[in-house]
């Protein structure tokens, strides 16, 4: 019996947007990555209409964390006081398809980092690893405005990805990323509508569309998932009418939304299996939640949840531009 | 699809003859057309016009039921590609699998480990929902025992799974009261199993390696009287499946492709991890039952967790009980939080509070499911309401100090609440993910 056919096509696509510089471009990323790009909702109209691979990115952080479970520490444990040897480890051990350096050392109230260490972590992290990076600060504004200056400057030229700018803080960022060539996260707290504003914020500084990533906030699996997963799927659909200012790739922040909950950490729950495998599996699944709403990178910490999920997507997703 | 009121106005005998109670046959097809009327109130009617009604009426993906009393699931009836749309209206049903090479104690085992997949969260059970008996051992005598077994000793709803009729009948004949779902209708066999589940009256599951020859099996399932199908799209690889399975669901939703127009039904396999996160990808989009292949409870509890959040309705925010709640087992010397009632809120304070470790209270305060913010600008937050949540919960009962931590955002309502309840106001972070340091360090 001959089936209809479903044609869809729409006016609008998702941004490409391609991160990391190498030699031939000024930077000294042994190789770029590409996101973005679909043409159509996941799963609908051909697989090239997917646009290119979802990515992970790996988190490492500048400070050793103090509030990792044991389960979580453990793979990273011989590199967890170095952030170079962690980003390696990250990169040739559990496949990391790019770095993003959380800079939680500089909040005032964790480890205070100063602008010179942060510093040295992005160079040391730069030299260690070829892939490139993603560079997010604390999220205490003040901080943030003092230090991401001094750490994109040390990673001029290297097209990595800043974040965040958020609605009540982005000017700083913003003339900063422009300045030293890089793209930027745009932030806002699980609503649309502030997703966009900033969007229009940066870009009336000048930034371009184009080299924006943005993040609607990630609610864990269990824990409000349901809200990242609704505006990410308008998001796409929003890029799809045309909607310019919504046409960005999506970065989710898995790793630290799942590995928060008690479902991924808490060892003595009878019948919810062992936590040696729910922990890995809880960030697993909260990422293909979200690769099902048209998430593009995904940062990530377990290697083995980040190994279920690279093998989702490989068998998903074809890689479209080299 | 639905007919507009024009469309059903020619259908009707168009004599105005005022005998449903409306001046003309078109107010009536209006009337029709908003489901405000009934076309029995028309007696002239002709049986082509009811038919073509009667379908037009029909959902664009039938409802399917199966299992019996408790243990009955539901699937199908979807309305919407997505669910901001709308919502989802039935939660995809997990089940898991058990071969009837199985026997004795191994068969009890597995039954025993698949009936501990069932967890609770906020007050609702989720896990898995149905058990699937699957015929390997070829034997009908096997099949027909395993799947009596299952269906006396598991408390889900039984999918039968077989490719052979004299096997599918066996095990029939043991467990038709619980009305299993019968897997799987082929071309080949297609007239049997359609006679099997006729006489049993138990829905069937139509399997083809093709969207084409799929159409033509439930056709052909429909003409043998049968109308509770669920879909079994073989494929190669997992991305045929996803993408078919979208097809599928577009088709029936947006075209009213009635030969697609039922929930479906996927099976995964793999190593653990890549069965849930098969399934994971499987419930989010459009199979209405999951069957994996495995019962590790740390694979069905983040399946049946997605599922529940995937399938809430987002036109109503999701609440918890506006009450006092416990993290680690407080005393009359532990810090007592207030927080709304919207559940997002809640969950997010309870598990930054449960980082922390101190034992505390968090009272949660009646704000009608509003974030804090939300709440205090809809005055839905005020001092009023936290100081008569207090009373209510008799917080004042609980603790020996007067100290109250509310929420950063809500730092303004400090004075006016210190009147209204004589306790001090120790104002808390805006952020709930400094609750942890807070606690340590300023809560002592």
């Amino acid at each position: 019996m001959p089936v209809p056919e479903v044609l869809e096509s729409f006016a609008g696509s998702v941004n490409r947007i391609t991160l990391g510089s190498t030699k031939d471009t000024g930077g000294s990323r042994t190789s770029t990555i590409t996101v973005g790009g679909a043409r159509n909702v996941v799963y609908a109209g051909s697989a090239e209409d997917a646009g290119e691979k979802p990515v992970i990115a790996i988190d490492i952080m500048d400070v050793p964390p103090e509030d990792w479970p044991d389960i979580l520490i453990e793979p990273y444990k011989d590199v967890i006081k170095n952030p170079a040897d962690w980003a390696k480890k990250a990169v040739n051990e559990f496949g990391a398809d790019l770095i993003c350096v959380k800079f939680d050392g500089i909040h005032p109230d964790k480890a205070n980092k100063d602008a010179a260490a942060a510093v040295k972590v992005t160079e040391d992290v730069l030299k260690a690893v070829g892939v490139p990076l993603i560079l997010w600060g604390c999220g205490n504004n003040e901080k943030d405005n003092q230090i991401i200056p001094k750490i994109s400057e040390a990673a001029k030229g290297q097209n990595c990805l800043l974040g965040a700018a958020e609605q009540d803080n982005y000017k700083s960022i913003t003339a900063v990323a422009l300045a030293d060539g890089h793209n930027l996260i745009t932030e806002a707290p699980l609503d649309i509508n502030i997703g966009k504003q900033v969007n229009i914020l940066v870009s009336d500084m000048g930034f371009p569309l184009e080299k924006i990533v943005t993040f609607q906030d990630t609610g864990a699996l269990g824990y409000g998932i349901e809200y990242s997963y609704s505006i990410q799927e308008r998001q796409r659909l929003a890029a799809l009418a045309g909607d310019k200012m919504m046409a960005m790739p999506a970065i989710c922040d898995v790793g630290y939304e799942a590995w928060r909950v008690k479902e991924a950490r808490l060892a003595d729950a009878p019948g919810w299996g062992n936590v040696e495998d729910r922990g890995p599996m809880w960030e697993a699944a909260t990422a293909i939640c979200l690769l099902q709403a048209g998430a593009d990178i995904i940062r990530m910490r377990h290697p083995r949840a980040v190994a279920a999920v690279k093998n989702f997507i490989n068998q998903i997703w074809k890689r479209v531009s080299a | 699809m639905a007919l507009t009121g024009l469309e059903i106005f020619k259908l009707l005998p168009k004599t105005n003859c005022k005998k449903c109670g409306m001046p003309t046959c078109l107010a009536f097809a209006m009337q029709l057309a908003q489901k405000r009327a009934k076309l029995d109130s028309c007696p002239d009617v002709s049986e082509e016009a009811k038919n073509t009604l009667a379908a037009a009426a029909a959902p664009p993906m039938r409802k399917v039921v199966f299992g019996s009393g408790d243990h009955q699931v539901q699937i199908g009836q979807e309305t919407v590609m997505f669910r901001h749309e709308e919502k989802f209206y039935s939660p995809t049903v997990l089940a898991a699998t058990i071969s009837d090479k199985l026997t004795g104690p191994d068969l009890q085992n597995r039954i025993k480990a698949i009936n501990a997949l069932r967890f609770e969260r906020v007050g609702v059970r989720i896990g898995a929902g149905a058990i699937a008996v699957i015929n390997d051992s070829g034997q009908a005598d096997a099949f027909a025992a395993a799947a009596e077994t299952a269906a006396q000793s598991s408390p889900f709803a039984l999918i039968l799974v077989s490719d052979s009729p004299q096997a599918m009948a066996a095990a029939v004949a043991k467990t038709a009261k619980f009305v299993p779902l019968i897997a799987n209708a082929t071309n080949d066999n297609a007239q049997e199993m359609a006679k099997i589940a006729k006489e049993n009256k138990c829905p069937i599951v139509a399997k083809a390696d093709s969207l084409e020859s799929l159409c033509g099996l439930t056709e052909k399932i429909k003409s043998l009287g049968i109308e509770d199908i669920v879909l079994n799209l073989q494929t190669e690889t997992l991305r045929d499946k996803l993408y078919n399975l979208s097809r599928m669901r577009v088709l029936s939703l947006k075209k009213v492709f009635r030969p697609l127009g039922y929930p479906t039904i996927s099976f995964v396999a793999g190593d653990a991890d890549q069965q849930a996160a098969a399934a994971v990808g499987l419930a989010c989009k459009y199979s209405g039952v999951v069957a994996l292949d495995t019962v590790e409870q740390y694979v069905f509890l983040p399946i049946a967790t997605a599922v529940m959040n995937i399938f809430t309705d987002p036109q109503k925010p999701v609440q918890v009980e506006p009450k006092i709640y416990t993290v680690g087992e407080p005393d009359e010397n532990s810090p007592v939080l207030f927080t709304t009632n919207f559940s997002l809120t809640y969950y997010t304070v309870e598990s930054d509070v449960e980082a922390s470790r101190v034992p505390s209270y968090i009272l949660v305060v009646d704000t009608e499911g509003t974030s804090v913010l939300t709440a205090y600008s809809g005055d839905k937050l005020n001092e009023k309401i936290v100081a008569d949540a207090m009373t209510k919960c008799n917080v004042q009962d609980l603790v020996k100090h007067r100290k109250l931590i509310i929420p950063g955002y809500v730092a303004v309502m400090s004075g006016k609440l210190e009147e209204a309840t004589n306790w001090e106001v120790m104002v808390g972070p805006r952020e709930s993910s400094m609750l942890p340091k807070y606690l340590k360090e300023v809560w002592k």
